[in-house]
């Protein structure tokens, strides 16, 4: 009788889905990895019983309800397996990053106490064993692939098939208890919980439960009619959030199929051969998928180059608009299906394009060019804009309403309010339950009426509705005369040239603004070879005086498109200068995940910023260095600072109110 | 046939079995250079094995003698007790030899995958003709060997390369596909010759981890030679030392580091 009554309102947990799956999509794939070569599949039906014997390994093993089991490795249909496992038994999964190093493991395994590890491989599972000893709670480990493995003291350690082996033994006397664990899950209950990669202090574990899981899912398969057809590639970090709802929550709501790549070197390979219809991606792969072609493009032969730029050009005309649905003369159009027969079709074969009907990227900004570029080749390729706290949904960009500088409108059920300073504050079905163990961080981030601060400053578009991120609200100041300073919206634009790596823009409280560049060896480097420019090291081709030229350029247009901007008009730079080291991580310059630390790379290069303040021209300064082994070393250099062209501002101190 | 009497356990848990391969008093000649001088030693079943010695001592001869590719003028060769006859290469290689070659020697038109399927050569039984055609048990053949080069592909992690042809590869790559076709033959003893020239420290260390891994996980019998004295100390159960054609030093790292012959050899001796 339970089992008639589950309607959609039934489905409270992710194992309650997947036996609805495994009843009414039985046949249908479920799971597909590449390994040895082959893309080997599992249906609904055979992954709902390898779960259920790993479940059932799991009670066997000892885990109680409400104990952690960390999962560290990257994407393979078991670890998925183990996510919806360790829920079934009402334990709490808690994916961590696999390129963790063990300090960082060792907090994060101490902090949410996890009684149990499944790990992918060795290489994961002795990073657990050389931490175990600071893990007081740590009992057992589970590990996927036996290579390497067989001489490891294995009374704590386990082989996940013989886990998997003794619960269809035990598979009588445990199936009750099971069950009955099972029948406990509500929509309350927790469904996994995440770790924030921790740009600010130490991460915090983001507990998300099964409403906030199945919820968002729900809501944004319907927002983009995702269907039972759909395929996946996964192959982004099991611990983030993203990865979470498409390959768990939206392949269970909807019971589409998730590809795991044979490993990390082949997934343009494994992308190519699978052809998602759903796909989700960084902008730092669309844009070095952009940059293969277009080299290659370089050594094809004349006919097909011409053939490639010509066809190229005419998207970038009408391609967007086609998506889009807007009107389009017929010549145009016909002129467009001969270049995807002759061109975009094969095109994007090449790329595993080729069946995309929903994209999205989001994390980073996308460069307008490479967003346009994929758009106009027909592929439906979307921002959105989300966060672990959120279930990721808070913006996605509606079909036919699709653009570069803004994400979208606020997802179905998701309220957004723009505090005084900017700040973007949301509330949703998605808002997370808690950080664990933290309340204190719980009460600052999230209100007693359930608005959750994001962190982000921006403002929603007149006209169009949709919501235009400025930067993160804490960097967001005000300029001398009060106009706003927003350092990454400018900087984002800097980045968007390729031969521009990163960019630090400084002017809060000053009366202009003044910028530091760090070229990008690779595409600068090329570009010096193809003009038979000479140089030694990083820090010649940095200071070459044709380097410092083309910048001021890029320099000189971004100004421009920032003068059109009412509300920023006052960040334009006046003067720049290019450093002769690259920011690193290892200075502290830059957290793990690239993004600079203002304050830091402040203090350190104070000399540089006076000097660009104070109208010299150039600066001679000294940098400590820390080298990949831990020493260290200084490097010297007399830096020459650039005058940049700033363009007025006709409208600059009425928005300034 | 084995001699058994001889097998103890590793620190780290292996076994190592008796005596597979005997050198006895072995010479060898080219013309009046003598390139190998009255030499005997054995391997052991399951053991890895290094000979090392400076430039010019006769390695590489001695790995040619066990592989059968020289025949020494003096002395003799016993495989599993039993004298060795003179062998083509394709015997050498049905007895479970196979080898990697200190300048690499892939077929660098062909693709990875099809470079590491020839180590299966002696595995294919259908003719030509049906193999040819493509059908019924030449069709079954392949899938098997196939399999099996798969899991050798998995195994030393050059899925990415498969459909690659090898001239692209970079050099480590390149010794990495040669030790995976090496593999392919399924063989009891493995010769490797240099395997870590020319690499860089990681590159060192991926492969160092690869022969452990090869010796442990298929309990394969590994002699190699090698120039690099830490990676050879790290890795081998026991190790030849040579010079000039003479053996010098023969036992565990530990002892060969402090044979006094050896570290004259290496560091040379003041002659006053």
């Amino acid at each position: 009788m339970a089992q008639m009554q589950m309607g959609a309102e039934g489905m409270q947990s992710l194992p309650a889905l997947l036996q609805r799956n495994a009843a009414q999509f039985a046949d249908a794939p479920a799971y597909r990895e590449k390994e040895f070569g082959i893309w080997q599949c599992w249906t609904w039906a055979e992954a709902a019983k390898e779960i259920e014997a790993l479940a059932l390994g799991l009670i066997n093993l000892g885990v109680n309800e409400g104990d952690f089991v960390a999962i560290i490795g990257r994407n393979r249909p078991y670890l998925y397996w183990s996510m919806v496992a360790a829920q079934a038994v009402g334990a709490v999964p808690v994916p961590l990053y696999q390129d963790a190093v063990a300090e960082e493991m060792a907090y994060v395994l101490g902090h949410c106490g996890a009684r149990f590890v499944i790990v992918g491989d060795q290489e994961q599972a002795d990073k657990v064993i050389e931490i175990q000893d600071q893990l007081h709670q740590f009992e057992h480990m589970i590990y996927l692939d036996p290579r390497g493995m067989r001489k490891y003291d294995h009374t704590q350690l386990h082989e996940f098939s013989h886990i998997q082996d003794q619960g269809r033994a035990a598979r009588d006397e445990l199936t009750g208890e099971l069950q009955a664990r099972q029948a406990k899950l509500t929509y309350d209950s927790t469904c996994v919980m995440l770790y924030t990669s921790g740009t600010t202090g130490k991460p915090k574990g983001v507990v998300l439960s099964n409403r906030n899981v199945i919820q968002s899912a729900k809501n944004s398969a319907e927002f983009d009619h995702l269907t039972l057809g759909e395929n996946i590639l996964s192959y982004l970090p099991m611990a983030w959030v993203g990865d979470f709802i498409f390959s768990i929550g939206q392949a269970y709501w909807c019971g589409f199929c998730v590809n795991c790549p044979e490993s990390a070197d082949t997934m343009m390979t494994d992308l190519r051969e699978i052809g998602p219809t759903y796909f989700f991606a960084p902008p730092r792969v669309f844009e070095g998928q952009l940059t293969n072609v277009m080299i290659r493009m370089e050594d094809a032969g004349a006919l097909k180059r011409k053939m490639f730029h010509h066809f190229l050009a005419h998207a970038k005309k009408v391609g967007g608009d086609i998506l889009d649905g807007k009107p389009v003369g017929l010549m145009d159009r016909l002129k467009y299906a001969l270049g995807n027969v002759l061109v975009y079709g094969p095109l994007k074969d090449t790329l595993g394009y080729g069946r995309i009907r929903v994209g999205y990227t989001a994390g980073e900004a996308i460069g307008p060019e490479i967003f346009d570029f994929y758009r106009s080749l027909g592929i439906n390729l979307k921002q959105l804009y989300g966060q672990t706290e959120a279930t990721v949904f808070i913006t996605v960009q509606p079909d036919g309403e699709v653009r570069a500088d803004t994400v979208g409108v606020p997802a179905p059920e998701v309220e957004i309010k723009i505090g005084d300073n900017g700040e973007i504050y949301y509330r949703s079905p998605g808002t997370f339950v808690e950080y664990f163990n933290n309340p204190d961080s719980t009460a600052s981030t999230k209100d007693p009426e359930g608005w959750v601060a994001t962190g982000d400053a921006g403002f929603f578009e007149e006209g169009s509705g949709h919501l235009r991120i400025i930067d993160r609200a804490k960097d967001v100041g005000k300029m001398a005369d009060g106009a706003m300073f927003a350092p990454k919206y400018v900087e984002n634009k800097l980045k968007f040239y390729p031969d521009i790596l990163e960019a630090v823009l400084f002017g809060n409280g000053k009366d202009r603004c003044v910028a530091f560049i760090n070229i990008d060896l690779t595409a600068v480097g090329n570009w010096a070879e193809r003009n038979n420019i000479a140089y030694a090291s990083y820090q010649e081709l940095a200071g070459h005086p044709q380097v410092l030229e083309s910048l001021r350029e890029h320099v000189t247009a971004v100004n421009q498109s920032v003068a059109e901007d009412p509300m920023l008009s006052g960040c334009q730079i006046h003067r720049f200068v290019v450093l002769h080291k690259e920011l690193d991580a290892d200075d502290g310059e830059m957290t793990r995940t690239r993004k600079v630390r203002r304050r830091i790379v402040e203090e350190k290069f104070d000399d540089i910023i006076t000097a660009l303040y104070d109208g010299s021209e150039q600066v001679s300064t000294v940098t400590e260095v820390t080298y990949e082994d831990g020493r260290k070393g200084s490097i010297s250099a007399t830096l020459t600072i650039v005058d940049a062209d700033v363009k007025p501002a006709a409208v600059h101190k009425v928005a300034a109110e | 046939m084995l001699d058994n009497s001889l097998s103890y356990v590793t620190e780290d848990g292996r076994t190592i079995g008796g005596v597979v391969m005997e050198m006895k008093n072995i010479t060898l000649r080219f013309g009046g250079v003598v390139a190998i001088k009255d030499i005997s030693f054995d391997i052991r079943e399951g053991e890895i094995r290094a000979i090392i010695g400076p430039n010019g001592a006769g390695k590489s001869s001695m790995l040619n003698v066990i592989s059968g590719f020289y025949v020494p003028q003096e002395g003799e060769v016993l495989f599993h007790g039993k004298k060795r006859p003179q062998m083509r290469p394709y015997e050498v290689a049905r007895q479970g030899i196979a080898r990697t070659f200190q300048n690499i020697a892939l077929f660098e038109g062909m693709s990875v995958l099809d470079n590491v399927m020839t180590g299966r050569l002696n595995y294919m039984k259908t003719g030509l003709f049906s193999q040819a055609l493509w059908k019924g048990k030449a069709e079954k053949e392949e899938t098997e060997n196939r399999e099996v080069v798969e899991r050798i592909i998995d195994f030393l992690e050059i899925q990415h390369i498969r459909k690659t042809p090898v001239s692209r590869l970079p050099y480590g790559l390149k010794k990495r596909v040669e030790l995976a076709r090496a593999l392919a033959a399924e063989p009891k003893l493995l010769l490797l010759d240099e395997p870590m020239a020319g690499m860089n420290v990681e590159e060192k260390e991926d492969m160092s981890r690869f022969i452990l891994d090869v010796n442990d996980e298929f309990g394969t019998t590994i002699a190699l030679i090698e120039h690099d004295m830490g990676v050879v100390m790290d890795l081998s159960d026991r190790v030849v030392v040579m010079d000039y054609g003479k053996k010098i030093g023969d036992g565990t790292p530990d002892e060969v580091r402090n044979n006094q012959d050896v570290i004259d050899a290496y560091l040379g001796v003041s002659h006053d």
